[in-house]
């Protein structure tokens, strides 16, 4: 349906470039923002509608029956009248690169516009819902209303747009800064040695680092350690003493990570190539002091560098990346032994800032696991969201950190320690609050069918408690409660057959 | 990752012998490691993984032995490979170890650096310092003259030869340098 719209819309855009273009910005935006998404040519028929409002019950993650990844424009059809906008929202995501256009306009106006659009906007959605119920599809929602005000989005896609500063650390244990700084400035490096924090230059990738302090002697286990920039910078601050397990899984990027260890003088380190999940089997369970886990993500947080994962993404990777993340931080919750003298640490960070793959990884490893989140000893950063789009987090996630380029000047990132207090499995309180987890992420649904049934036993209870999830709009309630049900009804009737078969086969 | 057996620590020994001299003792029997979570250092010991020779401390040999053969990837530092033809050849890797205990040493301009790293042998012009009594065909590690530990190779001409050489020509074959990092990181 949004098909043939979007097309002629196409034919009219040659109307008012500048009112279209503050539309187009406040879009492009968050289409960008998204992240996910493909708005690259258009196949813009899927977004059912607005499931900005209604997605606030559900994480976006939660759709099983259409995981249309080109689900980007959530806006795209929110935007019925402004038809407009969706070939603007194409085009800016096309030419993504064009956001510098954006700045032509008046903050001002655009926010006005801006205003009236979101007027209009949820006005048609409460429209399309009701319409669209069938369609499933739960595009990634947009973080724009919750996550910063848009203003600042606009400050975002932007810093995303330009370079970060490159950082440089000095190997401590080869040289001194002084000696480094003078032989670069020889050579015609632009340097400033700006220093905020103990003295050494830090971008993003350095931070989890610092928060994980590690001390002389211990033991520590980086889990996914290629190319090596933490890895030795771990080694560097523990001055090569005690001993590190490198760990990562890809092949081809153990080449770079052992020649940056031995390159930079790194002796006390293992490198080993298994998949994070196995560490603890391979390890012992509560056998190191401090584990990093710096988690494969999407990459939203340094687009600086990669372009492509503007148009690269989709829901369906966000959903796998936070499953994936789900289980590596509980690989690595269980490699650490709680009674450690001087650890008992994780830390986990992602290059994103996507809330499922951060605030709601670290809640589920709050869920599973007799583990509690510490403050990170960054004193910058904003602290990371307690609550979003109608899903509540544990309270102390705002202990966590956030960083930003537009704010920070280093590329968008996710920091959190978490201490563990026992070697226990089992969280002392089970989820029957407000906590609603809501997914075991899609990859369960249709590959482990069997796990579900624990998974579906939460989901039912969640879905319960979603209701008393603070919403905007009580229509909206209904109409996720509906498609909850018949979700789980979907799902019911899946494991049903699955399990007639298997008798049947028996 | 297992130890070495006889012929292979002979083949090891003589190279870094080459290289470092007495001060072979130095790394084998006195080492004290300062590495692993123990209280108390061991030493260090050679093993061999897939063909090459790693220098490690005896507390991280212990906790490597829970890695699987296929999954264990390097451990400590790596001193150098084995040939198929049974060869040992010393890499880039050890170059901190082998600075460390230097026998002979060569010193270079800073003008002939760049070139060194780049993969070009030393020549007599760029050569700012070099230590007495060095034989043809000994070990020899280059720095810069900073005292940066730059790569090492074998001398092509004794130190008295090399006084008397025209600036053109070689003093030292080039065996590896740290450039090498970056050109040729995926042979390391």
């Amino acid at each position: 349906m949004a098909g043939p719209v979007l097309n002629k819309k196409k034919g009219a855009r040659a109307l008012n470039p500048p009112p279209r273009k503050k539309q187009k910005a406040v879009f492009a935006v968050q289409k960008e923002v998204e992240k996910e998404e493909l708005l690259s040519d258009s196949d813009v028929t899927d977004e059912p509608e607005k499931l900005e409002e209604s997605d606030e019950e559900e994480q976006g993650m939660d759709s099983e029956s259409e995981m249309s990844s080109d689900a980007d424009d959530p806006f795209a059809n929110d935007i019925l009248q402004g038809s407009d906008d969706e070939d603007d929202e194409e085009e800016s995501s096309e030419g993504s690169d064009g956001d510098s256009d954006s700045d032509e306009s008046d903050i001002e106006k655009r926010a006005k516009a801006i205003d009236d659009e979101k007027a209009r906007e949820e006005e048609d959605a409460e429209a399309e819902l009701q319409l669209n119920i069938k369609e499933e599809a739960d595009e990634f929602r947009l973080p724009t209303p919750e996550m910063f005000p848009v203003v600042e989005l606009m400050e975002l896609i932007e810093a995303f747009e330009k370079p970060r500063p490159i950082c440089l650390r000095t190997n401590t244990l080869k040289t001194r800064r002084r000696d480094l700084a003078g032989v670069l400035l020889n050579r015609g490096v632009n340097l400033d040695p700006l220093s905020k924090w103990s003295k050494l230059q830090s971008a993003s990738s350095f931070l989890p680092v610092m928060a994980l302090a590690p001390q002389e002697k211990e033991r520590i286990v980086d889990m996914a350690a290629a190319p090596g920039g933490k890895t030795t910078y771990v080694a560097a601050l523990m001055k090569n003493t005690g001993i590190i397990y490198a760990n990562e899984m890809k092949e081809s990027r153990l080449k770079s990570l052992t020649a940056n260890l031995h390159r930079m003088g790194v002796t006390n380190t293992i490198v080993s190539n298994y998949d994070g999940r196995e560490l603890p089997k391979v390890l012992g369970n509560n056998s190191v002091d401090r584990v990093l886990l710096d988690a494969p993500c999407s990459g939203t947080g340094v687009i600086s560098k990669d372009e492509s994962v503007k148009t690269s993404k989709n829901a369906l990777d966000i959903q796998n990346c936070a499953h994936l993340q789900k289980q590596l931080i509980l690989a690595a919750i269980d490699s650490v032994d709680a009674n450690s003298k001087s650890g008992g640490y994780i830390v986990y960070s992602t290059c994103s800032i996507m809330v499922a793959e951060n605030e709601a990884v670290i809640d589920y490893a709050l869920k599973k696991r007799d583990v509690k989140l510490v403050p990170c000893g960054l004193d910058f950063g904003r602290p990371g969201f307690t609550r979003f789009r109608g899903q509540n987090f544990h309270p102390s996630l705002d202990k966590t950190r956030r960083f930003y380029p537009h704010v920070h000047n280093m590329d968008g990132f996710f920091v959190a320690k978490l201490k563990k207090m026992s070697n226990l499995k089992q969280t002392p309180q089970q989820q029957s609050e407000t906590l609603g987890e809501v997914d075991e992420a899609p990859g369960l649904v249709e590959s482990d069918e069997q796990n579900n049934v624990e998974g579906d036993g939460e989901k039912a209870a969640a879905s319960g408690n979603e209701k008393r999830v603070k919403r905007k709009r009580p229509s909206r309630e209904e109409i996720a409660k509906t498609r909850e049900e018949k979700r789980l009804a979907l799902r019911e009737a899946k494991r049903k057959a699955k399990t007639e078969s298997k008798a049947a086969s028996k | 990752m297992r130890p070495l057996d006889e012929n292979e620590t002979t083949l090891v020994f003589n190279k870094l012998h080459k290289f470092v001299g007495n001060n072979l003792k130095n790394i084998v029997l006195e080492s004290q490691s300062h590495e692993g979570p123990d209280a108390n250092p061991g030493r260090y010991c050679f093993r061999l993984q897939k063909n090459r020779v790693y220098y490690v401390s005896e507390s991280l040999i212990k906790r490597a032995t829970n890695v699987k053969r296929e999954k264990l990837v390097s451990l400590g530092t790596q001193i150098g490979k084995f040939t198929k033809a049974g060869k040992f050849h010393l890499t880039i890797q050890s170059l901190n170890l082998l600075a460390a205990n230097a026998k002979h040493k060569v010193w270079l301009k800073p003008t002939s650096e760049m070139s060194f790293l780049y993969g070009n042998s030393v020549l007599k012009g760029g050569v700012g310092r070099i230590t007495e009594n060095i034989q043809v065909n000994d070990g020899v590690v280059v720095f810069s003259m900073s005292d940066v530990p730059l790569g090492f190779g074998d001398a092509a001409k004794s130190t008295v030869d090399c006084r008397k050489m025209d600036p053109n020509g070689i003093v030292v074959h080039r065996h590896a340098d740290i450039g090498e990092y970056l050109r040729m990181e995926d042979d390391l």
